[in-house]
């Protein structure tokens, strides 16, 4: 049994261990999902009032406002939501990358020798680097991000999955499933694949915290969004022009808010992982 | 019914022969013993009886006949760690049913009990376990039951009473046994004959 993490401690005594992880994740995916629809439901092109641009936090402006007197908490929310939509295109696509090769490397010898072949060479490349360039090549912007952040993001989970099929295929239970008279189709249903699509549902969520980090990193850079997209990379380095003047409220609620929505999907992930993982969600 | 194994020769690599000249033969209403030191071969024999291993040379017939690989295979093994040949993510009930649905007088002959069912793999005991597995391997379609060192892990009382339940299943159904132990005495109780593994390796 691993250490509970810290946000389980004493919270919620009473519940057992897998109702505990059960709040937590539906709490955070609660948090989640109220920043995402309310940012949805905030129209891009906020009201500018420069009678009131540039103030710093206050009761009214919690986060401040911005140069043109837009409230950046509001802003903030917008990105966020953005970012996640961006962030949710990227996991689930590169899952589907990492799913359909992991299935590819078990048909032969061959195919599992191509995929490692293929792992190896994108494991190689520094993501960032990995990023700009695809990014760059399919024209920026929202497609080309979400692209870009899948295209180097599946690697990690085809190795767990190509590990995991590999693992379950040479299992003696797999192994006496066939002397049962069961069919190759039947075995890969049965045993293989609910072992496996869980693994496939943890391993996009934590892809998540990645390609909203990597997403705003390259934005930031230039190499991403547009400044119509207004996500956290947009407004981060927008933010920096500002920051000389002393404008630190435009940069550090919205990255603040970013590591905090990327802490909320690692902890739904962890926990997850932590529920589909037998030995441990029986206890 | 006849289960024989004709000069099985096998080796995992080319370094080191395990098998070389191998043969018995086991009739439906026999129980042999086996018995030879550990690592000499005896669970490599027993897989190349019960099909898991097929790269091997020699052969193994049942009436003189090869033994069809796609459906229900009439050799079946049963292994000395139960929890292995379970998938750790499925309920008893359907751990046992992969292979057939056995009828209550069967499951209570072996001590199965009904609340078991519902559990997870690691929620039993390696006893309760492999009475999971010798169940499983009592398929109607089963001829031959290789146990290779079924009851090694299993305290004595266990131990008796499911090779007590396995043989009378076995002798109502015509069903011959090859039991590997390296336990003599166990094997002298159980056996109608007692073949000794270094006799017929013929390295
Ligand atoms: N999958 C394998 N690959 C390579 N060598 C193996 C494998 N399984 C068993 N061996 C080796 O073959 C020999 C015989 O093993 P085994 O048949 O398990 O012996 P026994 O059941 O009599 O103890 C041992 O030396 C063992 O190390
Ligand atoms: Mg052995």
């Amino acid at each position: 049994m691993s250490e509970m993490p810290w946000y389980n401690k004493g919270l919620f005594s009473s519940l057992n261990l897998r109702q505990k992880t059960l709040l937590t994740i539906g709490l955070t995916a609660l948090v989640l999902f109220i920043v995402f629809i309310s940012g949805m439901m905030i129209d891009a092109n906020l009201p500018t009032n420069f009678s009131i641009k540039m103030q710093g936090p206050s009761f009214e402006h919690i986060f401040g406002t911005d140069w043109m007197g837009r409230d950046m908490f509001i802003r903030t929310i917008k990105g966020l939501s953005l970012s996640i939509v961006i962030g949710l295109g990227a996991s689930i696509i590169s899952s589907i990358i990492a799913t359909i090769l992991a299935f590819i490397a078990s048909f032969n010898k061959y195919c599992d020798t191509f995929v490692s072949w293929l792992i190896d060479l994108f494991a190689s490349i520094p993501h960032i680097l990995l990023i700009m360039m695809i990014s760059i090549g399919l024209g920026k912007g929202a497609f080309g991000v979400i692209m870009a952040v899948a295209f180097s993001h599946w690697v990690n989970l085809t190795r767990v999955l190509r590990a995991e099929v590999l693992q379950i295929k040479t299992s003696e239970y797999v192994a006496l499933s066939s002397k049962f008279g069961r069919s190759k189709l039947w075995i890969a249903k049965e045993h293989i694949l609910p072992l496996v699509l869980s693994q496939i549902f943890v391993g996009t969520l934590l892809v998540f915290p990645h390609a909203i980090m990597h997403e705003s990193s390259v934005t930031f850079l230039g190499f991403g969004l547009s400044p119509h997209e207004p996500a956290i990379g947009i407004i981060l380095s927008e933010s920096m022009s500002y920051l000389a003047m002393g404008a630190w409220w435009l940069a550090f609620f919205p990255g603040a808010s970013l590591l905090i929505v990327v802490l909320l999907f690692d902890i739904i992930g962890d926990n997850l992982k932590r529920l589909f993982d037998p030995s441990e969600a029986n206890n | 019914m006849n289960l024989k194994a004709n000069n099985i020769s096998f080796s995992y690599n080319k370094k080191r022969e395990i098998l070389k000249d191998v043969s018995l033969s086991l009739n439906s209403n026999q129980i042999i013993g086996l018995i030879g030191d550990s690592g000499s071969g005896k669970s490599t024999l027993c897989k190349i009886l019960a099909g898991y291993i097929t790269n091997y040379d020699g052969d193994v017939t049942i009436d003189g006949k090869k033994i069809p690989d796609k459906d229900f295979y009439p050799v079946q093994l049963i292994f000395q760690h139960p929890e292995k040949t379970m998938n750790p993510k499925w309920k008893m009930e359907k751990v046992l049913t992969e292979s057939w649905n056995p009828p209550q007088n069967l499951k209570d002959m072996f001590g199965l009990k009904d609340n078991w069912l519902t559990r997870w793999p690691n929620e039993l005991s390696g006893g309760e376990l492999q009475r999971f597995s010798i169940l499983r391997a009592l398929n109607p379609k089963t001829k031959f039951i290789i146990a290779d060192e079924i009851s090694t892990m299993l305290d004595a009382l266990t131990q008796v009473q499911i090779w007590e339940a396995l043989i009378n299943y076995s002798k109502a159904n015509n069903i011959g046994i090859l039991a590997v132990s390296h336990d003599i005495e166990l094997l002298e109780v159980l056996c109608d004959d007692i073949l000794h593994f270094e006799d017929i390796n013929n390295l």
